[in-house]
């Protein structure tokens, strides 16, 4: 029973992924039943060093047999500092992953060096060249002053996401409320991601019992651009997805823009009024279709575009 | 590839399956214990999912310990797999064959 | 013959004379004795015209042979120690002693607790069950055949009525309570193992011939305000432990963190918004499982947003409807079964808490239980099936391992009955072509909840309009079954022998199903 999963999509909505250790069967069987956007089967810290072959059965069969319908599945696989990150990639490849999430990247040669891997897989198991898409977690200082470069590595790359613990490790800060300690992070790495036109995508929030703290962190990621977040439970997917929801005004300006749009293309106009007398240009049309995205997949979106 | 030693993957957990492996020189496979929480209603299929992929790694003669706690067939097989590569004092990072007799 | 629900009942079954002669019918479907009348079958019980001083007694011994108890009688039980309970143990111990057999066990439920209990079961010294709940050991040698009569497993109402009606009549009750006075006047609070009140034991009291109330706090005479009353009560034995109070009342029932509970737990909520009957002044029931308790939490949101109260709540009760409560989103607690110690303080702080017996609660057969008022109810399942059967009694394997405890009764009262279950658990698929044994019939379950979405019951058309008018997806649930079977794998029929070890009656005395003797499972 093997389902073949179609071609990954390079710019797909990605506002939550949602991790899962891929060495835990009652896990990963159905993921996707939390409606989180992207899933991220873990082959690195949530495995333990003696199960990191276990863990790569299990995925192989779990990529295979399972049916994780339009959720993205998304691996991330060992460090290229360990001896693992090879196979890993065979079996992601061979699998039919989505993506693979590159760890502690630090320069734009790890992604080069993963993306030649990737694609030797590809060859090796018959998989479209290209098919296999990735990103890259930007854990360290290096990493994040890097983040252009790393952005731009390789065609692959859909985006960047920062994992905190070990940057703060690297930093020797902890956690603050209110994030003073990721701010330079996060705003360099928003801005290399922007800059090469990729997706961004902020770090787990660990205290899963502090919603307050929890909202309060998704709504400065809101307000910084972020495309998304990285999740450790459940719980959390559909507060992101709220606060992420675009509001009905929002809506209603997007659709305005979408129509006339799409009304003056057919006539070859580039700039025109929408109703109130907004003048329009085409540089409005993929924020606002991104708007109406968002609120398609909030399930708040009733109109017909 | 033979079974070397005795080899042992997946936990007592819900929803996985222990199964170990050890080497014989003959007597075909023998399945020395099978224990399923689902014996009633999935143990036929268990044990038949079991055999079926110790048939596919190729293996003739070996004794089987089966512990399933409602595993499905994906983690079934990707246990036994797991046991018979260990067993085999394969490298952990090996090359696998992904798609060839892991399938 | 075959009832209502599709099962094949054996012809014998319903010539036997288990229902003290009686016969059985099948079941023919929701409210059929409705209307019916019934002669209540009242106890032969003692003159005491001559004032007495105490009715304490010495031993368990003492008032079992006091109590004239014989072979071949029935004695019982009730069950608000839970797997705390000392009292069937050491009463049993007492009878078997003495050498008295062929006896029958009438609880109101029994637990793992009761282990013990098996062993005079393959003695051939117990030959007779009759209970909500069985469990662990009793269950396996129940389900091996080695009980002489098919156990017989009611619901808690169904079990008052059997007992008003004389299906079952009751020799000695063996009443455990937390306080008793010299004369009998019991109580559940004020003692050392509290259990809140004593609402399945009324019956007892009632309808027996003897009854012998144990406890282990001897208080003051009147201890009242009395669940149980002392004009009804024959001896009293002072005892060490009446249980073991940890088991008796686990502390505060944690909600669950199980993300997979808590979005069950959501939707079920969020589904009780869209029906006409969330309004202020509702009544609820939920069970103390993980998803169904969780429920509360969900509520109270919903129910502060729309500026709604409920008026009442039954059950077993957990802290999460009292706190709800002392929050003043529910207007009164009628209680028959405390589940964790701040539902005990709730109660023994007495504010719009009360006590109600078991007959208030479910029992079909008095006129108009509690159950009868409900808006809604919130049960577990072990499994359902496409004909929204459920089965909260007997496990994959065959084995007797639950109870149906009020599920029957508030399935069949409430204007709302909502199931809620994962789709699969380990690999047993949850909801199922068909449950092994029907403990509920489907024409009293509603909406059938689980973590792949939610089907209701078409018979409830009025539902699903309400869903689809507010946008709450749900599906056929034959779609959810082929769902759960296409991640699990299609199960192998179970095999059984011939021999019927347990009889499900439903709430009002018909056969529900049976079960019978599990083969061996070679593979």
């Amino acid at each position: 029973m093997s389902i073949p999963r179609p071609k990954p999509e390079k710019f797909r909505l990605r506002r939550t992924m949602m991790f899962m250790n891929a060495q835990k069967p009652g896990l990963i069987k159905d993921a996707y039943i939390y409606g989180a956007d992207s899933i991220m089967l873990d082959l690195e810290d949530a495995v333990a060093e003696n199960q990191k072959d276990s863990a790569r059965f299990s995925l192989y069969h779990a990529l295979k047999e399972i049916d994780y319908g339009n959720t993205e599945v998304i691996v991330r696989i060992n460090g290229l500092d360990t001896p693992h990150w090879k196979e890993d990639i065979r079996v992601c490849v061979a699998g039919g992953a989505d993506g693979i999430r590159i760890a502690k990247t630090e320069s734009a040669q790890d992604v080069k060096t993963v993306e030649k891997a990737v694609e030797e897989a590809e060859k090796e198991f018959g998989v479209e060249v290209g098919r296999t898409l990735l990103m890259a977690a930007l854990e360290s200082p290096k990493g994040v002053l890097n983040a252009y470069e790393i952005c731009q590595a390789s065609d692959r790359l859909f985006g960047v996401a920062l994992s905190g613990g070990d940057y703060r490790k690297c930093m020797q800060v902890k956690v603050i409320p209110g994030g003073i300690e990721m701010l330079a992070a996060r705003g360099h790495m928003l801005m290399a991601a922007r800059a090469a036109g990729i997706q961004c995508f902020d770090t787990v929030f660990t205290n899963i019992n502090d919603d307050e703290g929890f909202r309060a962190e998704v709504k400065q990621n809101v307000e910084m651009g972020f495309d998304g977040k990285s999740l450790v439970n459940p719980r959390q997917i559909n507060i992101v997805h709220e606060m992420l929801a675009p509001t009905q005004k929002e809506i209603a300006e997007a659709e305005k823009i979408v129509r006339a749009y799409r009304e003056h293309a057919a006539e070859g106009v580039g700039v025109f009024t929408i109703e109130g007398g907004k003048m329009i240009d085409i540089a409005f049309v993929p924020g606002a279709e991104r708007v109406i995205k968002l609120a398609k997949a909030s399930g708040i979106y009733e109109g017909d575009l | 590839m033979e079974l070397k030693t005795v080899g042992t993957a997946g936990t007592l957990e819900s929803s996985d399956i222990m199964i170990t492996l050890e080497p014989a020189q003959s007597g075909g496979i023998e399945i020395v214990s099978f224990e399923s929480s689902v014996m009633n209603q999935y143990g036929r299929q268990i044990k038949a999912e079991v055999l079926a992929s110790l048939d596919r790694l190729g293996v003739k003669n070996a004794k089987v310990t089966v512990n399933d706690h409602g595993a499905l067939d994906c983690t079934v097989k990707a246990r036994v797999e797991c046991a018979y590569y260990r067993g085999c004092q394969c490298d952990v990072d090996g090359t696998y064959p992904w798609g060839g007799v892991i399938r | 013959m075959r009832n209502a629900v599709g099962r094949e009942i054996p012809d014998e079954l319903l010539k036997s004379d288990l229902r003290n002669g009686k016969g059985y019918e099948v079941y023919q479907g929701k409210g059929y004795r409705d209307g019916k009348y019934i002669k209540k079958q009242g106890p032969t019980t003692r003159i005491y015209q001559k004032p007495t001083e105490s009715k304490i007694l010495p031993s368990i011994r003492e008032a079992v042979i006091k109590s004239g108890l014989k072979d071949g009688m029935t004695v019982s039980f009730h069950h608000h120690f839970r797997d705390g309970d000392f009292i069937v143990n050491m009463v049993m111990k007492e009878i078997v002693d003495l050498g008295i057999k062929d006896i029958t066990i009438a609880a109101s439920s029994l637990g793992t607790a009761h282990d013990p209990i098996a062993e005079y079961i393959e003695q051939g010294i117990v030959t007779g069950i009759q209970t909500s709940g069985i469990r662990g050991k009793m269950g396996e040698v129940v389900s091996q055949g080695k009980l002489k009569t098919p156990a017989i497993l009611r619901s808690h109402g169904g079990r008052v009525r059997a007992v008003e009606e004389g299906d079952v009549h009751i020799d000695v009750a063996f009443i455990g309570a937390p306080t008793a006075d010299e004369y009998g006047n019991a109580r559940a609070l004020g003692g050392k193992s509290d259990c809140g009140v004593l609402s399945y034991a009324v019956v007892d009291s009632e309808y027996a011939d003897k009854v012998v109330v144990i406890t282990d706090t001897l208080v003051p005479y009147p201890n009242f305000p009395a669940s149980i009353h002392g004009i009804n009560v024959d001896y009293v034995v002072v005892v060490d432990a009446i249980g073991e109070p940890k088991k008796i009342a686990s502390a505060a029932a944690r909600m669950t963190q199980n993300p997979r509970d808590l979005m069950m737990a959501e939707n079920v909520a969020k589904i009780m918004t869209a029906t006409p009957w969330f309004k202020d002044g509702f009544s609820f029931q939920t069970g103390a499982g993980g998803p169904s308790l969780a429920v509360n939490r969900f509520l109270e949101p919903l129910m502060v947003e729309k500026g709604i109260k409920m008026a009442w709540a039954i059950g077993g009760i957990t802290g999460s409807i009292c706190e709800l409560k002392e929050k003043g989103l529910v207007g009164k607690i009628i209680d028959v079964q405390d589940f964790d110690t701040s539902a005990i303080n709730d109660i023994r702080n007495n504010k719009n808490h009360y006590e109600m017996t078991a007959s208030e609660y479910a029992n079909p057969a008095n006129k108009g239980a509690f159950v009868n008022k409900l808006d809604f109810v919130v049960l577990a399942a072990l499994e359902v099936d496409i004909d929204f059967n459920v089965n909260v009694i007997t496990g994959s394997n065959g084995v007797l391992r639950g109870a149906p405890g009020g599920h029957p009764d508030t399935a069949e009262g409430a204007k709302c009955c909502i199931i809620v279950t994962p789709l699969t658990r380990g690999r047993m698929a949850t909801i199922c072509e068909k449950v092994v044994t029907v403990t509920t019939p489907g024409d009293c379950v509603d909406v059938v909840v689980t973590d792949y979405g939610l089907a209701v019951n078409p018979k409830r058309q009025d539902i699903i309009e309400c869903l689809d008018k507010a946008g709450v997806k749900h599906v056929p649930i034959k779609e959810l079954q082929e769902k759960a079977y296409s991640m699990v794998g299609r199960p192998d029929d179970l095999q059984w022998e011939d021999k019927v070890v347990a009889i499900l009656e439903a709430r009002d005395g018909t056969i529900l199903d049976v079960v019978r003797k599990i083969k061996p499972c070679e593979i």
